[in-house]
Parts: C-alpha cells; structure tokens; sequence
C-alpha cells in the first residue's frame, strides 16, 4: 500500500508560474467603493525579463483585501519609479487616493528592491522601504511590500505573506482517483506537492508554527491521521483506531490536536498531547460530534454536532466538559472556523427552507448571521489569519475549485490554481515568521 | 406463503434496477412494473421450487451495493433481502468483509464521513443480528470521498449513498 504513496520532497513539483497569466473574474458585491490605489509597474535596470510583475502582484494582495481597488496600469498617464517623479495631478486626474512607486536594481546577483507609498490628496510620503532577494523570490518580495503598504494604511497587519494547503483529485473512474495534498502561496501561486496517493486526503491544516501539517490519508485502506514536517517532508502517524480518525485541529499552541475517533462506537472528539501521546475524550454524546475548531484560549472548542437532529454548532470548555450551543440560524451550520478576534464564526450554512449549502459569518455578540456566498455547494472556508478575507471550496460547470472572498464581500475571485481535476479544502497558514 | 415470495420478488426487482444504475425515479418505474402480480404468481408457479430459491440467491448474492435515501441510514427491505443471503454466506465461511460507508456530496467533509460511517454500521448491525460475527465485519466511512457518480443530479447523488460490500 505504501508503494502507491509517493512523497513529493519540497520543490520537486513547482506546478505553478504559467498560472498568472489569465485574469481572474472580479465580482463586486460590496456597497461603497473600494479606495482606488495606483501600483506603479516597477522600474527595472537589469538586462532581462523579470519572470514576475511586482507591481501587479502587489496590487492583487491589496485588491484581495477588499478594501483597495487598484488603477489599471493602462490607464496610467506618466510611470513614476521614484519619488522624485511623481507628478500628483496625473494621480488626482484619476482618481487614485494612493499611488506607490518602485524600482528592482540587480547588486551582486540579487534585487534590491525600493518602493515608496504617497497620499495623493495630501502629496506627502506615506511610507518608504526597501527589501531584496533572488529573482526566485520575487513573489515574496511582492507579498513583503504588500503587508508593510495594507498595515501602514489600515493598520492591519497584511496576510499576503502566507499559505494555503489544498487538495486536489483527479479522477480517472470511480475506484481510480489521484489525489494530491499541495501547499501554494495564499493566492494560489507556486503550488507544490506535497503528499500523493491514490486514496483519499482530507482535512489538512497548519500548526501555529507553520512548520508541520496534519491531514486525514486513506493510504491504509481506512482514514488515518498524520504530521508532516513541510520542511523534510517527514512524517508521523498520529492515530490507528478502529473507525473514524478524522477532523484534525491544531491547538492554538502546537502542543495537542483534537480530532474526532469513533472507537467507543460513534463519533467523539478527542484531545490528544502529542508529546505524551495521551488520549482525552472531550465529548459524550451518542449523536455525531465532528469538525473541532479551537478558541485562542486553548480551553474552547466549536464542533458540529447533530445532537438536537440536525447538524448545529456547539462550543464545550474542555475542562469543566461544559457545552453551549451556538448556532439556532438555519438548518444545517457544520465547519465552524473562529475569525482571528474571535468575533465571528465562520461556516457552512443552510438556511431554512433551502437546499443550497453557503458559507455565513455569525456574529457572535450579536447572534446575526451574514452569508458570504452566492453559490450552491460552498463548503471547507478558511479564514486569513488577519481575518480580511475567507477562501472556501465551490463547484464550478461541474468542477471543484477554491475561491477567494473578502470578508466585506467586495471581491470574489476563484484561485488560479493549476492543478489537474478538483480543488478543494483549502486551508490557509498562520502568519509565518 | 404467497405474498412473502411476491414481496421477495418485487424486492429483487427494485434491487437489481437500482445496481443496474438506474436512476432512483427509474427504479420506482421498473418496481412498479415488475410488482404485476400476475408476473410475480407466474415466476413463482413455473419455478420448480428449489431451483427457483437458488436463482433468487445468486442474484440476490451478486448485490453488494446497498442504497439509501437522502440524510438516512436506514436499511430499505430490498438491500436486506441481499443482506440475508450475505449473512447467511458469511455464517457458513466465516471470511471477513469491509462494509463501505458513502454519502453524495452535500453537507460538510468530516460530517459525511460521520454520516457514511453510521449507513456503514446499520448494515453491519444488520448482519450482525443475522447472526454474522462482529469480528468478520469492518466499517470504513469514505463519506463523500469516492462517489460512484460524479454529477450533482438527483440521479447521481442516489447512486453515492450507498454501502458497498467488499470481500
């Protein structure tokens, strides 16, 4: 069984790069307007093509947010690469609240990169910085500038330097599917594989050190928890119990992982010290408890349970074993995922009266529930850890793909992801250091 | 006497149709035909008893898929028909089988595999009140992982909420 599982070492499947090309559909669904910001195509001294357009990828982070809207670059009237150059009236003839400029120079085979942000109304300097890498590392550079500009000007801190994990299943008849676990940047870009098999992979998700994965792989023939260190590509088996092994979930401190086991006869959450390899059982009841999700606490956890008949959200503090039913909007909520500020709880939803499965936000002062997508089989939403944006699984003509919204809902743009057959669970990285 | 071996008939008749991949309207369609009484008296008279019963046997013996309605784990009477002579099988040759959990594709990942694993333990509490040793019988949820179709039809999502019988 083993022989059919390869393990990609790390860089040996660089799938992306010819993936930019196409532009992604832009749905606007906000009410007031984005801020218009001109990203300025960078200044280039070297010989040859850069293989990527900061400048672009910078003002694709910032558009992500959903609270910016970045100024075509054919419409700009001059192409500023430095202070000195920008004429503010072409800028306030179009509209652009800001305007960054930027210029890539090559100093002993790597880019130095300088890059300046101006407030048009005011013509003062924003911010100013500088980064430098290898042309390899372009993208990261781009992303670099894109969180110090959106913290500088929201004064939130910029999650475009991060990760996402998905699966993807390319499937040739019903008991011959390839399966695939790929990590990329949060936009999808330079995806690479990291696990394949021909049995199913589900559920993977980031440890808060953003350095080891767990996942759920039939590659035993049953569904079988794993650790894997992104790094070496090294991996643990965590669980062999008879049944269910599934749903794992990192604790906020990378010390214990819930996951759910139906050894006592139906499905439990567990808490598991990966250190000890001690085994807690956290719930008790004869209904499904499923999907664990922990609060920053470490102490709470939200799970989808069918324990009132249909599948709801519940909350238990694991010490005391107390439990609170959380979600009363809807006939089927599943999936919950907290906002970073524990605010808002993410999921899937089904509303009263409808067949349709949409990811909703409810705010958990206040009991609302907003929904974020229009379409019909939304499922698998991750949140960006500075909670801006949310990237769920849907179906388009037919096929799995991932799509990235803004949690304002201004923006909704399926993931340039190439990858054979569908794409599905997504699961966005911490901040990484 | 007589109704029992009609409703057995009738059963198969619906079961086949539904392995055959029809689709769960179809099904209805070709049940409802085949449950002509006079069809199902006439089978049973020329039938010369035995031979009859053996037949109904391999063909019920040669169903492994068990279907289920939309958010149910609940046995129909034709998938226990099946079960019987599987049950019966498994009693005589003591062999092990893995009873495959599935659902279609609506609803959540990890609760589909909740919910494929408890269509996966009706069949085998089935089998195990028949008589069929706990230890011969493995339940593996694949939830919504290995759909037998891939539309998101009606028809499609019929054939994915199954359990298939694996030796």
């Amino acid at each position: 069984m083993t022989t059919l599982i390869r393990i990609a070492l790390l860089g040996l499947l660089l799938l992306a790069n010819a993936v930019h090309a196409a532009d992604p559909l832009v749905i606007s669904g906000g009410n007031d307007r984005a801020i218009p910001i001109a990203v300025v195509p960078f200044g280039w001294q070297g010989g040859t093509v850069l293989p990527e357009n900061m400048a672009e990828i910078i003002g694709n982070d910032l558009r992500n947010s959903g609270t910016f809207e970045p100024v075509p670059a054919q419409n700009m009237i001059s192409l500023p690469t430095q202070a000195s150059e920008v004429i503010f009236r072409d800028w306030k003839a179009l509209g652009a609240q800001f305007v960054m400029v930027g210029s890539i120079v090559p100093t002993g085979g790597r880019l130095q990169v300088q890059f300046a942000l101006f407030n048009v109304a005011t013509e003062q300097q924003v911010m100013a910085g500088n980064v430098s890498g290898g042309v390899e590392q372009l993208r990261d550079m781009a992303h670099f500038v894109s969180d110090q500009a959106f913290e500088k000007l929201t004064g939130i801190k910029g999650a475009f330097s991060t990760r996402l994990l998905f699966v993807t299943a390319e499937r040739f008849s019903v008991d011959n599917t390839r399966y695939s676990l790929q990590r990329a940047d949060y936009d999808g870009a330079r995806a690479v594989t990291l696990l394949q098999s021909r049995e199913p992979i589900l559920s993977p998700s980031f440890a808060a050190d953003g350095k080891r994965i767990a996942y759920v792989s039939f590659e035993q023939k049953r569904p079988r928890i794993f650790i894997q260190y992104i790094d070496t590509g090294r991996r643990e088996q965590i669980t062999n119990f008879e049944g269910l092994n599934g749903a794992p979930a990192w604790s906020p401190d990378g010390s214990r992982l819930a996951f759910v086991l139906s050894k006592d006869g139906n499905p439990e959450i567990y808490v598991m010290n990966l250190a000890s390899r001690q085994l807690q059982r956290v719930t008790n009841h004869f209904g499904i408890d499923t999907e664990p999700f922990w609060g920053k606490d470490g102490q709470t956890i939200y799970f989808t349970s069918d324990r009132a008949g249909k599948p709801q959200i519940y909350k238990m503090n694991i010490a005391s074993g107390a439990v609170e039913r959380v979600t009363f909007i809807g006939n089927y909520n599943a999936n919950p995922k907290l906002s970073a500020d524990e605010k808002n709880l993410v999921m899937v939803h089904r509303q009263e009266g409808y067949a349709v499965f949409r990811v909703a936000s409810q705010d958990l002062t206040r009991g609302t529930v907003k929904i974020l997508t229009q379409t019909s089989l939304d499922e698998s939403p991750t949140v960006a850890p500075n909670g801006t944006m949310v990237i769920y699984a849907t179906r388009q003509e037919g096929r799995g793909v991932v799509v990235l919204a803004s949690i304002n809902g201004r923006v909704k743009i399926p993931l340039p992801i190439a990858a054979q057959g569908e794409i599905r669970e997504p699961s966005w990285s911490p901040f990484l250091k | 006497m007589e109704m029992l071996k009609f409703g057995k008939l009738a059963a198969l008749a619906l079961t086949l149709a539904v392995a055959a991949g029809c689709s769960s309207k179809g099904a209805d369609n070709t049940g409802e035909g085949a449950i002509d009484p006079n069809a199902g008296y006439n089978a049973n008279a020329n039938g010369s008893g035995t031979d009859g019963m053996l037949a109904d046997e391999a063909a019920l013996r040669a169903i492994t898929t068990f279907y289920f309605a939309y958010d149910s784990s609940d046995l129909l009477p034709e998938a226990m028909r099946a079960l019987d002579v599987h049950a019966k099988d498994l009693k005589g040759d003591g062999s092990r089988v893995v009873l495959q959990g599935n659902t279609d594709e609506r609803g959540t990942r990890e609760y589909n595999m909740a919910l494929g694993e408890r269509r996966g333990m009706a069949v085998q509490r089935y089998l195990v009140l028949q008589g069929v040793s706990p230890a011969q019988l493995e339940v593996v949820s694949y939830g919504e992982e290995r759909p037998a179709a891939t539309g998101s039809d009606e028809e499609s999502m019929a054939q994915n909420r199954r359990v298939n019988l694996v030796k």
